[in-house]
């Protein structure tokens, strides 16, 4: 009796423990965007007395009124969804049907095809030699670049190849007997059993092309009107951490943003990045939900490999 | 002999015959070969580059000035050889210690997480620290810098670190170079922490609860339980991602570097693939660069096949 009581008493402590450093920890976590959600909202010319910390201390939507009048974040804005949304269709519909191919137990080229997709995993021709394909193939400031060089990876290609492998092959087989071809299998019977898998990728493939900045920066830079919502915050942050050092140019780049909104009250340029930052998080952030109830299941999928 | 023939006629002919009633997957699958062998492996020639005094002015690659080893020697010696040198260091300190962090960190954070007995509360603490996963490293870069600047500017680290007293005054954490292999591993910790547990919280789902009952029946206390039940049963796990981290050790990304990196702390926030983009894309050193790019290709690839053999040593399952 005496030592079950003990253990309760440590059970008490271990759990009290525990739950406060995963509430700190989660408070770590939150904390720098609930802190940029409040600054976003301040007022900017309030936000440059500091001390603001989760909620703002003067409410005002001045900043996102700025954003939203700037013709350079409505245009990349526009860009980075028109890009994400083409990758995500080009980039499931070709990695599943190629993936349906590879699943075919007679299929002649199998082996051979696998191969040379899943060698591409393990080296990279680098930087430059990329870089001189895609110029010399005519790429460079065009929207082509953004989806064409991504319409399928290996990695994808196996994990939905091994999901399709496991449906029941007499289903296909008599979908064959019915006279169906191997497109119409794939588009009807198939594709339709591989939402989970799919819908997993589907998020994975959104967050790498809405989160990336690589792409624009080194082929696109030189077209404003193809440039996305990362690299213009990358620009934005780039001149505030120089500013950093020199404080005259953060005003300078703080009054150019007002102007270029047309805005009457000024905006500091800290008050514009956070606005900017909010409206480039959360999109992502609202899609996750939704197919977060897939993504544990694929996932642990994805680990299973040949 | 006329046999064997025959048989290969026969041979050839069913080869042909299952080519046409195979066009369909063929149909399908040969484009896309094709593609792949456009992007991934065409740029392979590229390479050449690395053995040529590569002028972007001449158009075709055999009219360039042939220079041999050259560019392998510039690479490794003088100017640009202490500055590749010290590049390679950078990328193996920066990804050996996000390494270290992250890896026991995700660890203990699902060791914490799988002892916590209320779903509700721990789907609520495991969706949280999900989230920075998807935030770009260009908005981490923006909190990590906002975070670690004066208090006047809302740096939260120096304004915690002066109500504890640690320290009197504020840290200037972006410009002092000491703290930036620290500052990278922290990002990486605070982005990625959350998201790595989940492969260890799938494997700690399907341990057997009867291994715990047994346990219970032994007198073992919660500690006892983890240390001898869950991390041995989860071991296999653990080794393969070691195994597999270390292949891809120079993948030390290079986002953050670029992003947080400055004048003052070039010594240690610069990569190699940082050297690569200024070499290759800002000074049109295409040569130097791609010899770089090739060094950092033959050594992962030689990592990851070492890393990979291991693994299939251990009996484990091939992960790449």
């Amino acid at each position: 009796m005496k030592k079950r009581k003990k253990l309760s008493a440590e059970n008490v402590i271990f759990t009290t423990c525990n739950t406060t450093f995963l509430i700190l920890l989660s408070a770590a976590m939150l904390y720098p965007m609930l802190n940029t959600l409040a600054i976003s909202f301040n007022d900017g010319m309030d936000t440059v007395r500091g001390g603001i910390y989760l909620w703002p201390r003067i409410f005002s939507l001045q900043s996102y009124r700025v954003v939203f009048n700037m013709d350079t974040i409505y245009g990349a804005f526009m860009i980075s969804v028109l890009k994400t949304i083409i990758i995500v269709i080009t980039n499931l519909f070709f990695t599943s049907m190629l993936a349906y191919a590879l699943s075919r137990r007679e299929y002649i080229f199998r082996k051979f095809i696998t191969t040379v997709f899943v060698l591409t995993m393990y080296f990279n021709a680098g930087l430059i030699p990329n870089y001189m394909l895609i110029k010399n193939l005519g790429m460079i400031n065009t929207f082509a670049v953004y989806w064409v060089p991504n319409i399928i990876s290996a990695f994808n290609l196996i994990v939905i190849r091994t999901y399709i492998k496991s449906i029941p092959e007499s289903l296909i087989e008599s979908a064959k007997i019915d006279g169906a071809r191997e497109f119409r299998i794939f588009l009807q019977i198939v594709m339709p059993l591989c939402v989970p898998t799919l819908a997993t990728i589907a998020l994975f493939v959104a967050v790498g092309s809405w989160n990336s900045w690589f792409d624009t920066f080194l082929y696109c830079s030189g077209k404003q009107s193809l440039s996305t919502l990362q690299y213009e915050l990358q620009k934005l942050l780039a001149s505030a951490m120089n500013a950093g050092n020199n404080p005259a140019a953060a005003s300078i780049s703080a009054s150019q943003a007002a102007t270029q909104g047309g805005a009457t009250n000024v905006a500091t340029s800290q008050s514009i990045r956070a606005a900017i930052t909010i409206v480039t998080a959360v999109p992502i952030l609202l899609v996750y939900p939704f197919l977060q109830r897939y993504f544990v299941h694929g996932l642990a999928l994805g680990g299973v490999k040949e | 002999m006329r046999a064997k023939t025959l048989a290969l006629e026969k041979n050839r002919r069913s080869i042909w015959s299952t080519i046409i009633l195979q066009r369909e997957l063929i149909i399908m699958s040969v484009p896309l070969l094709l593609y792949k062998i456009l992007f991934s492996y065409v740029p392979v020639t590229g390479w050449t580059m690395a053995f040529q005094n590569f002028k972007p002015s001449i158009r075709s690659m055999w009219d360039q000035e042939w220079v041999g080893f050259d560019n392998f020697v510039k690479l490794f010696t003088g100017i640009n050889g202490e500055r590749f040198i010290r590049d390679i260091r950078n990328t193996l300190a920066q990804s050996f210690l996000t390494l270290v962090v992250s890896y026991i960190g995700s660890i203990l954070l699902a060791l914490l997480l799988n002892e916590v007995k209320n779903v509700g509360f721990k789907r609520v603490i495991q969706n949280i620290t999900y989230m920075p996963h998807f935030l770009s490293w260009i908005i981490v870069a923006g909190l990590v810098s906002t975070a670690l600047s004066f208090p006047s500017s809302g740096g939260i680290i120096n304004i915690i670190l002066m109500k504890l007293h640690i320290i009197n005054e504020p840290v200037q954490f972006l410009s002092n170079p000491d703290y930036f292999w620290g500052i990278v591993a922290g990002s990486h910790l605070w982005k990625e922490l959350g998201w790595n547990t989940i492969i260890y919280l799938a494997a700690m789902t399907a341990i057997d609860p009867a291994l715990y009952e047994a346990a219970d029946i032994d007198g073992a206390n919660r500690y006892r339980k983890m240390w001898h039940v869950t991390l041995p049963s989860i071991k296999p796990t653990i080794v393969i991602l070691l195994i597999m981290s270390i292949g891809w050790i120079l993948e030390a990304g290079f986002e953050i570097q670029y992003f947080l990196g400055n004048g003052l702390v070039i010594e240690k926030s610069e990569t190699i693939d940082i050297f690569v983009l200024k070499y290759g894309i800002q000074m049109g050193n295409y040569s130097l660069a791609t010899v770089a790019g090739i060094f950092k290709t033959v050594v992962s690839i030689i990592l990851i096949a070492t890393a990979n053999w291991i693994s299939g040593k251990l009996g484990e399952e091939k992960l790449v």
